[in-house]
């Protein structure tokens, strides 16, 4: 449940968005060895302005722009892969 | 009429800075709050701008050098003025002062020389003990450099310099100068009279290069941001140095973008990040310590709901685009700003025996930095700027921050401090007083409990709201009617 299936078309593209968007805001994180299902803010330490610097530069490599009240499921690195690849299979639609 | 631009103090304890880079070359019109260069601090790299319209008129202190607080950097010339000083008349202006020259030992060396010139620069600070966080910014310019005589005469500061750089001995030289004052061009002579200067290692270790001496601790910065093996780019600077421009222009040519993953140089990045960390730890003990010593404290707390405000911004932030949200710690920026109206004691410094209020309410926002360290930059104006405009401040702050691109207006103009936890830190913060500031207003982390108002029982988001304040400038009773607008000010977020 964790780690999407990497196979799908959007995959890549959301992973990399985010190993960009991380290595920017703390770029001593080891994307490759988060825990997708635990909290990202505790995994990568970000506090609320990371979170939002997080939100704006999805917005600008994928032009996903996640509501707050969609947070909620953003909470994991897992959450966030799963909803950015539903969000991009969306708008291709 | 000439000026010399001078190292600033960036805060409390500060002694020496290392210019990293000019972002400005001689003949170079440059106006009024312009971001000029970059030095290295041990608050972290920062951005230093000048405070009159000026033209450039020559750069005393280059990249890689280390200078002491105080001393000349650059020369400008204000508009309208006749011509910029020569090294020679620098020391002419040297010999006038001579009196405030503490004579340096006889067998004082380059190296004791420059020591001696650099507590001379150190010393106003020291007396005061109170580096005035530059509140007139003019002090960083028109002021004339410290003077800075040598055993058995005067020098400039340019000729003191390469002196240092070329170890050799100001003693050995004769001036030709005003008064027989040692000029660069003294220097120089002596230097081509000895054959090839002193080695190049000498010289490396005088001028203070980093270590492998072939790039800019900038340049550094930036290839790592843009996933840049820094070893490959051809250096176009003084020395053969990588610039940030080599950098940027590599980058360029490889399509790498901000974020890119780069090659690993991991152990050089580590050591220099805790090189970093050492000379920052040091700056927020020496802070505190003067603190916690000096200033009288006390506190005070309150709960307060923020159940009103956190609606309103989820309501208001549903039609904004990320970049454009208003973050909570901007709604807690503007309450404290707005309130610090009515409440002047505790927006200033106190300086000398005796409060002195700030004009203007610029709140040192207190950032934490990965890997540990501390800085709480200002932003300019807040009572004066909308709740998007500090929002959006804050985001680049942090970044800026984080980066280590913060400037010297952020770092020296702060007049209070706001540290506001977030989500994510505990309910309570006792704040320790930045000195020479006189108080820092805490807002803790939101959690829900139960709260009664008005007979009803009720489940809310509530922070704790938290003064300490310097005794000698306020007392309880003020502070605490101070904490009470601020909270009836939150519950009223459509009106900031």
């Amino acid at each position: 449940v964790n780690h999407p299936d990497e196979t799908r078309a959007d995959v890549p593209r959301v992973l990399t968005a985010l190993r960009g968007a991380l290595h920017r805001i703390a770029p001593e994180v080891d994307f490759d060895r988060l825990d997708r299902s635990a909290d990202l803010r505790e995994e990568a330490d970000l506090d609320s302005v990371d979170l939002v610097n997080l939100a704006v530069i999805i917005h600008q490599t994928l032009d996903v722009d996640i509501p707050e009240s969609d947070y909620g499921k953003t909470s994991t690195l897992g959450g966030l892969i799963e909803y950015l690849v539903g969000r991009l299979q969306q708008s291709e639609r | 009429m000439s000026d010399r631009y001078l190292m600033p103090s960036l805060g409390s304890g500060m002694t020496h800075g290392t210019v990293i880079e000019w972002y400005v070359k001689p003949g170079q019109v440059v106006h009024r709050g312009d971001v000029i260069g970059l030095v290295d601090t041990d608050k972290g790299a920062i951005e230093v701008e000048v405070w009159e319209d000026a033209e450039v008129v020559e750069i005393l202190a280059a990249p890689e050098t280390k200078a002491a607080v105080g001393e000349p950097l650059l020369v400008l010339r204000s508009p309208g003025g006749d011509g910029a000083s020569s090294p020679e008349e620098d020391a002419a202006a040297a010999s006038k002062d001579d009196a405030a020259v503490p004579a340096a030992s006889p067998e004082g060396g380059p190296e004791e020389d420059r020591a001696a010139a650099r507590d001379t620069a150190a010393r106003p600070e020291a007396a005061t003990e109170a580096p005035a966080p530059l509140p007139e910014p003019e002090s960083s310019l028109g002021v004339r450099a410290p003077v800075t005589g040598g055993k058995g005469g005067r020098a400039s500061p340019a000729a003191r310099r390469r002196a240092a750089e070329l170890d050799i001995g100001l003693s050995s030289l004769t001036g030709t100068g005003p008064g027989g004052a040692v000029t660069l061009a003294d220097v120089e002579k002596a230097a081509a009279k000895d054959g090839p200067p002193a080695d190049a290692g000498r010289v490396e270790e005088a001028v203070d290069l980093p270590r492998s001496g072939k790039a800019t601790p900038l340049a550094r910065q930036v290839a790592e941001a843009m996933g840049v093996e820094i070893e490959g780019v051809e250096g176009t600077g003084p020395g053969g140095a990588v610039t940030r421009a080599d950098v940027e222009a590599r980058a360029e040519r490889e399509g790498r973008r901000p974020g890119a993953p780069r090659p690993e140089v991991e152990g050089e990045r580590t050591e220099e990040a805790g090189d970093r960390h050492r000379s920052m730890r040091q700056a927020i003990a020496a802070a505190m310590s003067r603190s916690k010593k000096e200033i009288p404290h006390y506190y005070l707390g309150t709960t307060v709901s923020m159940e009103a405000a956190l609606r309103w911004l989820e309501q208001t932030n549903r039609e904004r685009p990320p970049a454009e949200r208003i973050l909570p710690a901007a709604v807690h920026l503007k309450c404290v700003s707005l309130a610090l109206g009515d409440y002047p004691e505790f927006n200033g410094f106190w300086e000398e025996d005796a409060f002195r209020p700030a004009e203007g309410v610029h709140p040192g926002m207190a950032i934490s930095l990965r890997g540990g360290g501390l800085v709480a930059p200002a932003i300019h104006e807040v009572p004066r700027k909308s709740l998007g405009e500090i929002s959006a401040a804050l985001l680049d702050l942090v970044q800026r921050a984080r980066s280590g691109r913060l400037r010297a207006s952020e770092v020296t103009d702060p007049t209070i401090t706001v540290t506001s936890l977030g989500d994510r830190g505990v309910e309570t913060v006792f704040g320790v007083i930045y000195p020479p500031q006189v108080a820092i207003v805490g807002i803790g982390s939101a959690v829900e409990r139960p709260w009664a108002e008005r007979g009803m029982l009720g489940v809310r988001r509530l922070v704790q709201l938290t003064l300490a304040a310097d005794h000698r400038a306020s007392d309880g009773h003020r502070g605490g009617l101070f904490l009470e607008q601020v909270s009836e000010r939150l519950q009223m977020p459509e009106e900031l």
